[in-house]
């Protein structure tokens, strides 16, 4: 398999994510410029990434225009068709705007940017992202945003829950949610969710920056070694 | 014909609007103890060159639909008028 990493004007984590993807965990990684439309080299059993960043300024909202880069009729039709894609925070936002996966990102809750190393919680093992990952460990993996509040109205979220689509959650590094966890103000500490089909991915958090020991955290190659071996 | 449309953008009613919030504290700072619910949205106004004030509408809707506002956390009005 292979990965493709999107580039949009203002991603500022694709270079991160090419090299923990190529380096650190030894993958072939192609470069995509969002007016490419070609994703005829890539099969069903590949990934393409949409990484972190503010594409276009975060202009109008977070992700809503580069919703409507080239690339994406290309990427929602590989989706369609069973290819995995995976979307890291400004990713996911695209991902939501593009109607891949439900919700929405919105402001978070206090209104700052927060960048810091949180803990995740794998909610089940039945996405190939999750898969590889202990639902009784909690995770280390940083995030940097401002606008992570995750957010559905009741019926979608009931939907979620009942099919299994919740990835992570925010917790403690016990693995357990008590207290002030939640970083954003995200429903229910959700932290990234998978659509129906299970093969479209969206998180907050940034495994791409814990691949390498040089990092002093490697909790983040897990989330990738799902995808990679399945 | 052209047309001017004037478009408000506001976050759902019951939503948090965390901007609102810290501007609502803000307007107490300063005195204003009367003001309260303070929400904030954006207003977008654009030219629309179309056959007739209908044909108009239908390129606004469509606009708000498809780009200017996310139905999961906003809702939109215009306003329409012969420039």
């Amino acid at each position: 398999m292979k990965f493709g990493v999107v580039v949009f004007p203002g991603s500022n984590c694709d270079q991160d994510m090419h090299d923990a993807l190529k380096h650190d965990l030894g993958q072939e990684v192609e470069m995509l410029w969002h007016k490419d439309q070609d994703l005829s080299s890539f099969t069903t059993d590949d990934c393409i990434v949409l990484p972190g960043g503010f594409s276009f300024g975060d202009y109008l909202r977070c992700g809503a225009m580069a919703r409507f880069s080239p690339i994406m009729q290309s990427v929602i039709e590989f989706a369609n068709k069973g290819g995995k894609v995976l979307g890291v925070c400004n990713g996911f936002q695209v991902l939501c705007e593009a109607q891949l996966l439900p919700g929405a990102l919105l402001a978070n809750d206090h209104q700052k940017f927060i960048c810091k190393n949180v803990f995740l919680k794998p909610e089940s093992r039945s996405s190939l992202i999750t898969n590889k990952l202990d639902t009784t460990q909690a995770y280390k993996i940083p995030i940097a945003h401002g606008e992570g509040r995750f957010y559905t109205d009741d019926e979608t979220m009931k939907n979620l829950v009942a099919n299994d689509q919740i990835l992570f959650t925010y917790c403690n590094e016990k693995g357990t949610a008590d207290g002030d966890i939640n970083p954003n103000g995200s429903i229910q500490n959700i932290a990234g969710i998978t659509n129906k089909a299970k093969n479209v991915f969206g998180m907050m958090p940034h495994p791409e920056r814990a691949t390498n020991d040089v990092l002093g955290n490697i909790d983040g190659r897990k989330f990738f070694e799902g995808i990679i071996n399945n | 014909m052209l047309f001017k449309a004037s478009i408000q953008v506001m976050p759902i009613k019951g939503l948090l609007d965390p901007q609102g919030k810290a501007v609502n504290a803000s307007l107490h700072n300063i005195g204003l103890s009367g003001i309260n619910n303070v929400r904030i949205g954006k207003e977008i106004t654009m030219e629309v060159e179309a056959a007739d004030e209908a044909a108009a509408k239908a390129q606004i809707e469509e606009a708000c639909s498809k780009l200017l506002h996310n139905a999961v956390m906003e809702e939109y009005s215009y306003e329409l008028k012969e420039a």
